[in-house]
């Protein structure tokens, strides 16, 4: 090899050729199906869809919603099905990506099925609206944005089952305000869960006396969000409210202790799991977060509505896989038996379930009471969360 | 204002530690064999997997840093023997290609072994951060430091000051000159294999602490890795330790002052003015060789 820099310069070239054609190729689109069928029955099967962020960055979230649909379709069919007719549900993996959800609402819908779960968080949610909104299918949404679901003029055909974004920091609001907390700091992932996050809040302090003293973004994939906390650490926020999911929002929890604040950290929703706390490894202990009822079952009242409910999901989970259910899954739980309840008055009919869908009163479900309106697709108002603080790697009712 | 610029540079500091390391296996095999390893960061990610697994059995953390080493060291070599080695006289883009089959495959095992979930792994060291001037500094990324401080030294002791270390260089330079003084290609190019499969599980026990571990997080690693190697001129070992610690920095500060969603841009955007205007690396190092 007389000119070494030669072939180094191609070797760099082609690797450089192969770096960026790899990149591409990561996000193109391939599809994980996973597909449950039963022949419980000789009535015709009424196919159902779900879209999962199963893997990728989401997949704290559409783990246990995959896990609890699963379990929820084996229950029913046992039990004879909806009238008689077994339930075919085939779960898809989007892989936490927004292009491979929309793939993935299409190959469900030219497959037949009568309405679609999903997907597990904002964006990959979003994404979809565009295409059950042309195709006329009921989509019941498991993520947070309020956007997913407002306005309901374009929304005709999309409900949600997670707790708007817009409940959640009402709740939180309250709290700042009972414990006068007047000066904010807010970090948000760069995605549309955080966006609408931001969204929500804004138009939430507006007119209220507390103002966002320093505003920070980061990505889901980020390793360290220390440039961002060394921003609100020389800021003058009393408290800083993350909007953010695992693993990105543990790794923000650690790195906001490592730079020393000592100031009240309060988190969204977006972390109600368990491995929110075991990611942050003993970092999460004082963090505050408004929470369905699931994750403090236990330390809810008795005359709640919800108790009797949440305790049977709880059981039967446990029973299945041998480890508590978040409120995740609890979000998979209410979607599914929402449109089990449609289905049943409805039949295979896309137009009536959607219309049943809307006419939800009082179903009781684990992320709380629903009361679905042609105004409102998520039918949740702030009774439906809870104040928690983590304690000892525990949720802790703290009201 | 100051005391933010610091913490930026401390966090800069870490990024580039982890860059840095994984920068330095590429390179090392680099030298080595003349193949680019484009499953170093799954070697990376393998090595973080099977700590955390290890750590989960209660064994001490400086037995399960060596347990996870040796384990895909051997992986690595075992993978040398099933495809490289019998790939040998391929054109440095088939072998490249291999590395790629090689790369996608390790993760399609680590996603079987593993699942999606996210883990995490404990740090080396108790305690909270460091403070400096009232900036936060990990201790893990001191322990980084440290891991990439003896790799160096080990490849400089290795390559100036033993026999074998002196075989591989003389086998990089010139295939057949040193074939014809009896030194053995096949087994230094095993040899090659199983150090990048060990020393890339080092550097993924080592950073699992800060960045906690995915099965798909080798591809990211490996792309910032050969960006830091590709500013340090790509066979300079030296040159990666210093292109990885540039890249760290650059993305600190660039996410603390500009704007977060800027940090992968701009790690792209420096391979590709590096490449365009400087590709032999901003240090310099590849130079005509003669023997």
């Amino acid at each position: 090899m007389k000119n070494m820099s030669k072939g180094l310069k191609r070797r760099l070239g082609l690797a450089l050729l192969l770096v960026i054609s790899l990149l591409i190729s990561a996000c193109s689109p391939t599809k994980e199906a996973d597909v449950k069928s039963t022949t419980a029955s000789a009535n015709e099967p009424y196919k159902i869809g779900a879209v999962l962020d199963i893997s990728g960055n989401s997949s704290s979230l559409g783990v246990p919603e995959r896990d609890t649909l699963l379990m929820m379709v084996e229950k029913l069919n046992s039990e004879g099905g909806i009238n008689g007719h077994p339930v075919d549900l085939t779960i898809m993996d989007n892989k936490s990506d927004e292009t491979e959800s929309v793939l993935a609402a299409k190959t469900l819908i030219e497959k037949g099925s009568l309405a679609i779960l999903g997907a597990s968080s904002s964006g990959t949610s979003m994404a979809m609206i565009k295409t059950v909104e042309s195709e006329k299918v009921p989509m019941i949404s498991l993520a947070a944005a309020s956007s997913i679901v407002e306005p309901t003029s374009d929304r005709k055909w999309v409900f949600k089952t997670a707790q708007s974004d817009i409940v959640m920091i009402s709740k939180i609001i309250s709290y700042l305000k009972k414990n006068d907390l007047n000066k904010i700091a807010f970090l948000y992932m760069n995605n549309s869960y955080g966006d609408n996050g931001k969204k929500a809040i804004t138009a939430a302090v507006k007119d209220s006396g507390i103002s966002i003293v320093a505003e920070e973004k980061f990505d889901a994939n980020d390793k360290d969000m220390t440039p961002q906390l060394s921003k609100v650490k020389a800021s003058e926020a009393q408290v800083v409210i993350v909007w953010a999911i695992p693993p990105s929002a543990s790794i923000l929890t650690k790195n906001f202790k490592d730079v020393g604040l000592t100031i009240p950290l309060i988190h969204s929703h977006g972390v109600g799991n368990q491995k929110f706390i075991e990611l942050a490894q003993g970092a999460a202990d004082g963090t505050l977060l408004p929470i369905g009822k699931l994750s403090v079952a236990q330390q809810i009242t008795d005359a709640d509505p919800q108790k009797k409910v949440l305790e049977s999901y709880i059981a039967d989970y446990v029973k299945k896989y041998n480890s508590e259910p978040n409120s995740f899954g609890g979000y998979a739980w209410d979607a599914f038996n929402l449109l089990v309840s449609a289905l049943e008055k409805a039949g295979p009919d896309r137009e009536a379930i959607r219309g049943e869908l809307e006419k939800t009163q009082g179903f009781v479900g684990i992320s709380g009471v629903f009361n679905m309106s042609p105004e409102d697709h998520n039918g949740l108002k702030e009774d439906s969360a809870v104040l928690v603080k983590v304690d000892q790697g525990k949720w802790k009712l703290i009201e | 204002m100051g005391e933010q610029l610091l913490q930026l540079l401390l966090t800069g500091l870490t990024l580039g530690s982890i860059y840095s390391i994984i920068a330095l296996t590429l390179v090392t095999t680099f030298n080595v064999t003349g193949i680019l390893n484009l499953a170093q960061g799954e070697f990376v990610v393998i090595g973080a997997l099977i700590a955390v697994s290890l750590q989960g059995t209660g064994m001490p953390m400086a037995v399960v840093f060596l347990v996870s080493v040796i384990l895909v060291g051997i992986l690595g070599g075992l993978l040398e023997r099933l495809t490289i080695n019998r790939a040998r006289g391929a054109s440095s883009l088939g072998m490249l290609i291999i590395t790629i089959g090689l790369s996608i495959s390790l993760r399609g095992l680590a996603l079987l072994i593993w699942g999606t979930d996210t883990y995490s792994l404990p740090a080396f060291s108790q305690g909270g951060s460091i403070m400096i001037g009232g900036a936060a500094l990990n201790p893990q990324s001191i322990w980084i430091f440290a891991l990439v401080a003896v790799t160096l030294a080990g490849l400089y002791g290795f390559f100036e000051h033993t026999f074998w270390g002196k075989a591989v260089k003389a086998s990089v330079y010139n295939q057949t000159g040193a074939r014809l003084q009896g030194i053995n290609l096949n087994t230094i190019s095993l040899l090659a294999f199983v150090s990048a499969g060990g020393l890339g599980a080092a550097a993924g026990v080592s950073i699992g602490p800060i960045t906690m571990v995915t099965y798909d997080m080798g591809f990211m690693l490996g792309v910032k890795g050969f960006v830091a190697a590709a500013i340090g001129g790509l066979s300079n070992v030296g040159g990666a330790v210093i292109g990885g610690i540039l890249l760290g920095i650059l993305e600190s500060f660039s996410s603390g002052l500009i704007s977060s969603g800027l940090k992968d841009a701009i790690s792209i955007i420096i391979l590709l003015g590096v490449l365009l205007i400087r590709p032999e690396g901003i240090i310099g190092a590849i130079r005509e060789r003669k023997i």
